[in-house]
């Protein structure tokens, strides 16, 4: 049973994911999260972490990880399988209509329809990572004692550094965990 | 075009797992190299052919690399060539994590790795921000009013609602159909 909720699972994440991976996070987070509650929160930015630093699709990534949690190895096969078939029928299917009519008017239309959404989704799986990064999966509230300063600081600096100088995202994930092993023993 | 024997399955097996398996930093990375491998150096797809199948593969839902993989591989063999595509593709993935994963209460549980992911999810925030802040700027600059509008209502409906994320996916896309498609001369003249 919990086999075809995952291939179901991850079949939908497959199906809806438009527009690459910082898109699916949120899709994943709402079913990995918060409909089926296999992974929690903290996990879940692990997941994300973890994506970010090794190679291959994020989507692919959660669904090893979540299925092998799961259901062990057989878990993390039909996870996987459940998240590329729809990619399967849906690319070779505009293949065919592509070869046929040279023109893909109306999935532009659509694409075009999803760029806000897909914005809006990226957003949502940011904030929640910042959320959970600021007060460390605590309650939130803007009394200064709960609040993760040194993260702020890492998050302010790796912010700024970012939209200032564009470096590649691995190298500033890399500086902040790198900062966070030598600071976090020295402050808690 | 190659021949199809056990040797073109083994190449084409080959390079979509080790494009797989060496490619950070998402789709949008591994299609270049996907061309550079296929188009340049095998000679097995045309270059104007390449740049159709990536518009197609950044069309359709689900992981880019895997979309682009399958088209490739599809291409080039019908169902079987998709297959195996999608098998180097899926692969290397598939053994890191699972290899993470086995360790990862016990990585968990280290307290200079439980200090490393906690720095490190500050910096992926950040990365996340930064790529909202340059798409959304991407959308605003459209001065389109439906897709502003369309934007903050789904951001409302998933992080304060917390819909569906398909029912937002569907709904937009759906709007993207009907609004989009005969805007295009209005579009032209602004």
């Amino acid at each position: 049973m919990i086999y075809l909720q995952l291939l179901w699972s991850f079949f939908q994440i497959g199906l809806f994911s438009f527009g690459g991976g910082y898109a699916s996070m949120r899709l994943i987070q709402n079913q990995v999260v918060t409909l089926h509650h296999w992974l929690d929160m903290t996990q879940f930015a692990d997941i994300i972490t973890i994506s970010q630093m090794t190679p291959g699709p994020v989507a692919i990534n959660s669904a090893t990880f979540v299925g092998t949690h799961i259901a062990g190895f057989w878990g993390s096969i039909v996870a996987t399988v459940g998240c590329v078939i729809p990619s399967c029928i849906i690319v070779i299917a505009l293949a065919k209509i592509y070869t046929k009519y040279r023109q893909l008017d109306a999935m532009q239309a659509v694409l075009k329809g999803l760029r806000p959404a897909v914005v809006a989704l990226i957003a949502s799986a940011g904030l929640s990572i910042l959320i959970l990064s600021l007060w460390q999966g605590g309650a939130v509230s803007w009394s200064p004692a709960s609040i993760d300063w040194i993260c702020a600081a890492l998050f302010a600096a790796a912010l700024f550094i970012l939209r200032k100088w564009k470096p590649n995202p691995i190298w500033v994930m890399v500086g902040c965990g790198i900062l966070g092993a030598c600071i976090f023993p020295f402050v808690g | 075009m190659a021949k199809r024997d056990l040797r073109f399955y083994w190449k084409l097996f080959s390079s979509t797992f080790t494009l797989s398996a060496f490619t950070f930093g998402g789709g949008y990375v591994i299609i270049p190299l996907m061309r550079k491998k296929f188009v340049q150096q095998y000679h097995w797809l045309e270059e104007d052919e390449m740049l159709d199948l990536t518009a197609i593969a950044q069309s359709s839902p689900g992981p880019i690399a895997v979309n682009a993989a399958i088209i490739i591989g599809y291409r080039l063999a019908g169902m079987l060539g998709a297959l195996v595509a999608i098998v180097g593709t899926v692969l290397p993935p598939l053994i890191i994590l699972s290899v993470i994963s086995l360790f990862y209460q016990a990585f968990r549980a280290n307290q200079v790795v439980a200090n490393v992911l906690r720095g490190m999810q500050a910096g992926v925030a950040a990365v996340i921000v930064d790529v909202t802040v340059t798409m959304g700027w991407g959308v605003a600059k459209e001065k389109n009013i439906l897709s502003i509008l369309m934007m903050a209502a789904a951001f409302v409906a998933t992080y304060v609602f917390n819909v569906n994320v398909a029912f937002i996916v569907l709904a937009c896309g759906l709007i993207g159909f009907l609004c989009f498609r005969q805007k295009k001369s209005g579009e032209v003249s602004k």
